[in-house]
């Protein structure tokens, strides 16, 4: 039963705008830095517009921003923010604080490198960066997966069993600033699809209240908790970011029912091959040039494919061990470093988790596109026949290596 | 000292760090290292001491000073401000 939908040339930084208008934003807070700027740029017209009712509040850097979405959301506001790069660097601490907060912010990121050298063009090296704040991150692959994404973040950020901030992430400029054709769903479906903000219940001094900050039922937000309570707050964290796991997958069938949309499960996504035998794992915008790639091989019967990891967080460990279950090499391609560790974030996890397994393909890692270095298919190609060769010869010479780099 | 809280698991309290109990359940006085003790016979029930303590741990009921050390944290301004020095601060 899907909704008739309108298609609009815009590109990813309009639909995540897009999206955010929709979902009936109580707050947005935010600096502008590219390639984001367009998000908060075309948001401020649907506020001068009188389109939105929502709050745009301007500051006077991002540790603001995410300090305002911080306040805004504790009194139980719907909040968001989008940000990139040095600007979600600077946001650090506050990134944290949202978190064990549990308050269910919505951030879009466009993936920009850090500095330095400055550089503002794509690499995952700014959102990889806060993997481990407890945040929940999606990577998505092109303006209409953005569009969708923003829409699902609300509803997976809000579920009672998550409350957790999460992120969208796309690739600067790649996605970010290049139009395509994305089909938007009616205002109303959207708002009844990702609801009203859910506020949970928590229980203080023996008595059932709302956990927002309100004058008429007053709570304490953001105490002390030294050795006695801290540790306990942070297991709670763990618990709720794998609840995640199950409401991302829920949301995106819900959605798909909705839009006709899905991608994959909602934690990865595959392509080529049911029975591929080499494999490549990646993130965002890169799954598209890999696809073209594996249609040449297709025409020549070598059984390749691809996992794009829509979810990096939380990491769909067992998802990712069914779908590598009769893939004999696998290269993982991870667009930030991991300087002084054995390759980059997304080969280490992937690699942590096959150590359980009795069998396991080979796995080497391929660091690329630091700072908006083209991936070209030619590279690509590279790639999968370093992977024919690995299982030819039976071993991995160099388990690190970098793509593209001279 | 105070006495023994019995400290809550990761499942029954509530999320974000939220205070879940009044602050008066929250015995903090051990966390004092040194104590103050009051000389009943030196103290003129002057009150400075009442209202000097910064975590209300003194207390007056119209007919002597008494120190409440379940919360009394032994910042020592108490020590400090009594004129006739009735107050003093000893080790834990």
């Amino acid at each position: 039963m899907n909704v008739k939908q309108k298609m609009v040339g815009i590109n990813g930084d309009e639909a995540a705008a897009y999206a955010l208008k929709q979902c009936n934003v109580d707050l947005l807070s935010a600096y502008p830095i590219t390639p984001q700027t367009i998000i908060v740029e075309k948001f401020s017209e649907y506020v001068a517009n009188g389109e939105v009712e929502t709050e745009f509040v301007t500051v006077e850097s991002e540790h603001s921003a995410m300090s305002v979405c911080i306040g805004g959301a504790a009194a139980g506001g719907r909040v968001c923010t989008a940000t990139a790069s040095a600007g979600l660097a600077l946001m650090h601490e506050m990134v944290f604080i949202a978190a064990s907060h549990r308050l269910p912010i919505v951030m879009t990121v466009a993936s920009r490198a850090l500095s330095g050298p400055i550089n503002i063009h794509p690499d995952h090296s700014d959102s990889m960066a806060e993997r481990d704040s407890s945040w929940i991150q999606l990577y998505a692959e092109n303006p209409q997966e953005v569009y969708d994404t923003v829409i699902q973040a609300f509803k997976i950020a809000e579920d009672p069993t998550v409350q957790l901030p999460c992120m969208v992430m796309f690739d600067g400029f790649i996605v970010s600033h290049t139009l395509q054709n994305v089909s938007v769903l009616p205002d109303n479906v959207v708002a009844k699809f990702v609801g009203q903000r859910r506020i949970p219940k928590i229980n203080v001094m023996g008595r059932e209240t709302e956990y927002k900050l309100d004058v008429e039922n007053p709570i304490t937000m953001g105490p002390l908790a030294l050795f006695d309570y801290y540790f306990e707050h942070k297991r709670q964290q763990e618990e709720a970011i794998k609840n995640a796991k199950q409401i991302i997958c829920d949301v995106n069938d819900e959605f798909a029912q909705v839009s006709g949309r899905k991608y994959g499960n909602g934690l990865l996504q595959q392509y080529g091959f049911e029975d591929a035998e080499l494999s490549i794992i990646c993130l965002g915008s890169t799954a598209g040039t890999i696809r073209t790639v594996i249609e040449e091989y297709r025409t020549k019967g070598i059984k390749v494919g691809v996992i794009r990891l829509k979810t990096f967080r939380p990491f769909p460990e067992n998802e990712l061990k069914t779908a590598l279950r009769n893939v004999k090499a696998v290269a993982v391609l991870d667009r930030s470093g991991g300087y002084g560790a054995i390759g980059g974030p997304v080969f280490n996890e992937l690699r942590s988790i096959l150590y359980d397994c009795k069998e396991r393909p080979f796995i080497v890692n391929y660091i690329y596109g630091l700072g908006g270095r083209d991936v070209t298919p030619k590279l690509i190609k590279k790639v999968y026949e370093d992977l024919r060769n690995i299982v030819k010869t039976g071993q991995v010479k160099e388990n690190v290596k970098f793509l593209g780099v001279r | 000292m105070s006495k023994k809280q019995v400290e809550r698991g990761w499942k029954s309290i509530p999320i974000g760090g939220v205070c879940w109990k009044s602050s008066e359940d929250y015995l903090t006085g051990d966390w004092r290292s040194n104590r103050p003790i009051l000389d009943l016979d030196k103290c003129t029930s002057c009150l400075l001491c009442h209202i000097y303590c910064p975590d209300s741990s003194i207390s007056w009921d119209g007919k002597k000073i008494t120190i409440n050390y379940d919360y009394c944290k032994g910042c020592g301004i108490c020590a400090k401000e009594c004129p006739v020095s009735a107050i003093e601060m000893i080790k834990e």
